[in-house]
């Protein structure tokens, strides 16, 4: 690997990297310290907005909301990216092959939530596996895993629930994958996967160079990535706070409990259905997931939402129909959306 | 040298194949990169996550955009 030398200097370089990294580590602390006191100072001092008024609540939620959201996702963006450069698909897949049911898909739903993954690559991954001998509900567990236990919807919950829904939402969202998985497995549906998958002949192991990349290319790369994705959802991000501040604002306080709150039975399964076309980014769909649960949504019909919205999406099931026969196609959404209503009805009797 | 992106034509796809040919330029080397984007050939080499960069049928790169100077690095690296 030439490219990968040491050359003279690189020490002095690399100190300074860390040093970069340490203070930058320090002013997203002091911001997001001051994040709160900065606004309410911004906005009903120098402004002079009321913060009874409905205008100034709006405002401040709006601005607060987006600094709050834009610093915990560039800070954890970043420090994932930087854990993953140490894990590859292919490490995965070899820890995944040769595994048995139950046990497999519990690690298949983990390495889901921390192997790099993007959705495009969603196929390429299931022939891979499943050439590779992985087995086909452990294979799913971890296509399930993936999407809906990414780190930006872990971290805008969070950031706009605590940390007690946001472990519950990681909780359950890996069940969903795991029962989800190892039931799709034992339906033994071999027969509905598009034949080429299992006549696809692998030409030996992949030597992937990043796994002995030195620390600042996994430096570069996770500042690539916090531009990338930053730079991919803020404009929905803006969108779904600006939606969410309007609701937060304006909308009265029970406006949707009549119809949407835990004593409803029939709010969970309409949420879901509801969720499964729908297709965004976490990013847009949790600040107005947020505003809906202040105004009454219980949260469980929220979260449920929100899975489907993010697990279940119409783009992901066009690539998966590559591989899946439409009838496994059919089984897929069917047993992951009946993982999601239980959810949202657990968590509605949990919260 | 034979240069293969693979990739069934995502962003990124497009992406290394452009920050490929800019390498290339760099390094004044005039060869054709091919664009691999049939999924069993792809998993063929055993690439998982797309984009994929193989020169001479060995898989350098995968699951990323690498910079232009990585690149131009491993193209030299390459071709002596």
């Amino acid at each position: 690997m030439s490219v990968f030398l040491p050359e003279p200097g690189t020490r002095r370089a690399s100190r300074n990297l860390w040093g970069l990294v340490i203070a930058a580590a320090f002013a997203w602390l002091v911001g997001y310290v001051v994040n709160g006191r900065l606004w309410d100072w911004v906005v009903f001092d120098v402004v002079g907005l009321d913060p009874e008024s409905r205008l100034g609540e709006a405002v401040h939620f709006f601005v607060y909301d987006t600094t709050k959201i834009l610093l915990l996702l560039s800070g954890i963006i970043f420090i994932v990216t930087v854990l993953r450069s140490f894990v590859t698909i292919e490490r995965t897949r070899a820890l995944l092959g040769g595994r048995r049911e139950g046990i497999g898909n519990v690690a298949a739903a983990g390495l889901g939530v921390v192997t790099p993954f993007c959705s495009c690559s969603a196929v390429p991954a299931f022939i891979g596996f499943v050439a590779a001998g992985v087995p086909l509900g452990i294979t799913l567990s971890f296509l399930i895993a993936s999407p809906m236990v990414n780190e930006v919807a872990v971290i805008l919950i969070l950031g706009m629930f605590g940390w007690k829904v946001a472990v519950l939402y990681v909780v359950f969202g890996l069940l969903v994958a795991i029962v989800a998985g190892y039931v799709l497995g034992r339906l033994r549906l071999e027969r509905w996967v598009e034949p080429f998958v299992f006549e696809t002949k692998l030409r030996g192991d992949v030597i992937e160079p990043s796994t002995d990349m030195p620390w600042e290319d996994r430096f570069a790369f996770g500042w690539q990535e916090v531009k990338t994705i930053v730079g991919k959802i803020w404009p929905y991000l803006l969108v779904g706070i600006a939606l969410g501040a309007a609701i937060h604002g304006w909308a009265p306080e029970d406006l949707f409990a009549s119809w949407a709150g835990a004593g409803n039975p029939l709010a969970v399964p309409i949420a879901v259905l509801v969720g499964i076309p729908l297709y965004s980014s976490a990013a847009g769909v949790i600040p107005l997931v947020q505003a809906l649960a202040d105004k009454g949504v219980a949260l469980g019909t929220v979260l449920a939402f929100m899975m489907a919205v993010v697990a279940l999406s119409v783009p992901e099931m066009i690539l998966l129909r590559r591989v899946l026969k439409p009838k496994l196609l059919a089984t897929f959404v069917g047993v992951v959306g009946v993982g999601i209503l239980t959810v949202g009805y657990l968590f509605n009797v949990v919260i | 040298m034979k240069i293969e992106v693979l990739g069934t034509g995502c962003k990124n796809c497009n992406a290394l194949e452009a920050a490929t040919s800019e390498a290339l330029q760099q390094l004044g080397l005039d060869v054709p990169i091919d664009k691999v984007t049939d999924y069993g050939e792809i998993v063929a080499y055993g690439v998982m996550s797309t984009p994929a960069l193989a020169i001479d049928g060995e898989i350098k790169t995968t699951g990323r955009v690498p910079s232009v100077s990585e690149l131009t690095g491993l193209l030299s690296g390459a071709t002596s």
